[in-house]
């Protein structure tokens, strides 16, 4: 049986990632997620791995691509700010298929906004961030274990796909702490033909490139982008179903909002109210299985610490043919329990 | 019949796409010559820039990435922690280098980075068409100076090399440039020592080589030369500006 121990949510990154393999970290630092820097710097040189604090995102995320090109599980980790920094790497990292782990730890904006958790980035994080046609795979964990285990599910998915997958958290499951166990999970590797190793004179040269100036090949280039991104989203769409079987109201909540929607729902249960609670798991691909078998629900709440940007993806699940109505608290704020109950009962009225 | 002068190994088979008179040509080919001699082209990792050289990937037959603008030494950087087996090189224009990318610039110099950069300076964008570049001369008439470069309204042109010396961090930091035979020697040479600094691990060497721009500069490329000597060479003095060995062994 593994240990339990108790970790804050931004070193379950940190040490999950190792386990995963990661041996190379870029980063600088921003609150809400500098633990996760000071964790790698720490442990890093005594494991054989490489800690380099870059002097800007930018460089970062960059030196992320280069390591990534080299054939490494290489992750960054910043907080909305910087990861609005990160953006222009992100978009060579698409364009150049290769894998990376990018770690948000949201914090309110726009521009400096604040250093309290948020869930504002969620439109940069999951319709693009940067420039062109590409997809990221974004994860949102609502537990410090989440945390640990998403890292680690992330490495994979950005091997198996060559892509980025990023952990879109918030500055309160970053700091707060919990009791978590790692189970030993066996770790895929994966071969990486493609990988900036030298020719040895023994092969063609590698090019790791984003650039198509024909036309015709960056269109078939995207084309083929985009039937992988098909793929990820018929088979790796993740959420949880909480008191959904015979739901009339459903919420739909990730990551901290999540764990106060479900002590809301577990309220309006007590009262009768047939509500019950999605929470995607994974933001991209979003999961739509999960409303399809929703067809009693007759109200949706999303419930976001932004001004309602999942919201928008609740409607496609929908097809638009529910009422979806948004409860959100912003800039820092969080909803309480009470809050979402009220939202929850007025939600019941119209049913 | 004995072949007394070919095309380095280094160097693939794909033309280049440079325009006629333009250096680039000659810098690939340096470079290639002292991959060539070192015999560590199976080990090497080139980084590509934005700008003129940025299908760079296809010229050189080692491993090649293509970075974002000004990223190159972030780039090498991921790729040299990582591989510190590997040689890595960097080969960048002035736009990339010296303006949007002169953060990326100075930090890998000052942690010197054990990477070797090449840093063609031909004091404009060549690539977007002759845009003013940090490095264009006062004066300089280009297509976004087109009454010259005026120092109260967009400032100085920068010395990359002498500035660079300044820093604790670089191994060796010198200027060359490629505008006659002798100085192209000269020019090789220190490319040399770059890559040989960095197999010996003593760490970050660039290489900045004055070049000529003939398209952009409206200039035949004898003529261009000619500036280069004339105008670039004494805003730029060719010389080596940091050998840390050198300084340490005296």
């Amino acid at each position: 049986m593994a240990e339990r121990i108790l970790m804050k949510g931004n070193e379950a990154i940190a040490e999950a990632a190792i386990r995963a393999g990661c041996r190379h970290y870029f980063g600088y630092p921003i609150t809400p997620q500098t633990e996760i820097a000071a964790y790698m710097a720490k442990r890093m040189p005594k494991i054989g791995g490489v800690f380099l604090q870059a002097e800007s995102e930018i460089a970062s995320i960059n030196m992320v691509y280069g390591a990534a090109a080299a054939g490494m599980r290489v992750m960054t980790s910043s907080s909305s700010p910087g990861i609005s920094l990160k953006q222009e790497g992100l978009s060579y990292i698409a364009g150049s298929d290769v894998p990376a782990l990018v770690v948000n730890v949201q914090r309110g904006g726009p521009g400096l906004g604040g250093i309290q958790p948020s869930q504002s980035d969620y439109f940069q994080a999951t319709k693009g961030g940067g420039h062109g046609d590409y997809r990221t795979i974004v994860l949102a964990p609502a537990s410090v274990q989440e945390m640990a285990s998403l890292t680690i599910k992330g490495f994979d998915l950005a091997d198996k796909y060559l892509m980025t997958a990023m952990i879109l958290a918030d500055g309160t499951i970053g700091q707060m702490m919990e009791p978590i166990t790692f189970e030993d999970a066996e770790i895929k590797t994966y071969d990486k033909p493609w990988a900036l190793t030298g020719t040895e004179g023994k092969r063609k040269h590698n090019i790791v490139n984003s650039l198509y100036l024909k036309p015709d090949e960056l269109e078939k280039k995207n084309f083929e982008r985009f039937e992988k991104y098909a793929e990820i989203e018929k088979c790796e769409a993740m959420w949880e179903d909480y008191m959904m079987e015979d739901a009339e109201i459903c919420v739909v909540a990730f990551g901290i909002a999540s764990r106060v929607a479900k002590n809301a729902v577990a309220a309006a249960r007590s009262e009768g109210i047939k509500v019950g609670l999605i929470r995607p798991i994974t933001l991209w691909p979003f999961p739509n299985k999960a409303f399809e078998a929703a067809e009693n629900v007759k109200a949706f709440i999303s419930v976001e610490l932004s001004m309602g940007q999942m919201i928008e993806d609740v409607r496609l699940a929908t097809g638009c043919r529910k009422p979806v109505t948004l409860c959100n608290r912003t800039g820092g704020m969080i909803p309480s329990p009470d809050e979402i109950l009220e939202a929850i009962r007025n939600a019941g009225k119209g049913v | 019949m004995a072949i007394v002068f070919e095309k380095p190994k280094s160097l693939t088979d794909a033309p280049f796409h440079y325009c006629p008179g333009c250096p680039h040509g000659i810098i690939h080919r340096l470079v290639a010559e002292v991959i060539d001699e070192l015999g560590i082209d199976g080990k090497t990792i080139g980084v590509a820039p934005v700008g003129c050289a940025v299908m760079a990937y296809d010229y050189f037959t080692c491993d090649m990435i293509e970075a974002a603008h000004g990223r190159a030494p972030a780039v090498a950087t991921g790729i040299k922690r990582c591989r510190p087996e590997n040689v890595v090189f960097t080969y960048q224009g002035d736009g990339d280098l010296a303006s949007i990318g002169m953060a990326e610039t100075v930090h890998s110099a000052a942690r010197n980075e054990n990477i070797t950069v090449i840093f063609v300076n031909n004091a404009i964008y060549g690539m977007t068409g002759g845009q003013m570049a940090p490095t264009s001369l006062p004066g300089q008439v280009t297509q976004t100076s087109p009454y010259g470069r005026d120092v109260n309204h967009c400032g100085w042109p920068i010395r990359v090399s002498e500035m660079l010396a300044t820093l604790e961090g670089p191994e060796y930091v010198a200027r060359v440039a490629v505008n006659n035979v002798k100085n192209v020697r000269n020019a090789k040479k220190a490319i040399k020592k770059a890559f040989e600094n960095q197999i010996a691990g003593k760490g970050f060497s660039l290489v900045e080589v004055v070049s000529a721009c003939p398209t952009n500069w409206g200039m035949t490329p004898k003529a261009a030369l000619e500036w280069v000597e004339s105008d670039m060479l004494p805003y730029y003095p060719i010389g080596v500006y940091k050998d840390r060995s050198a300084q340490e062994a005296k």
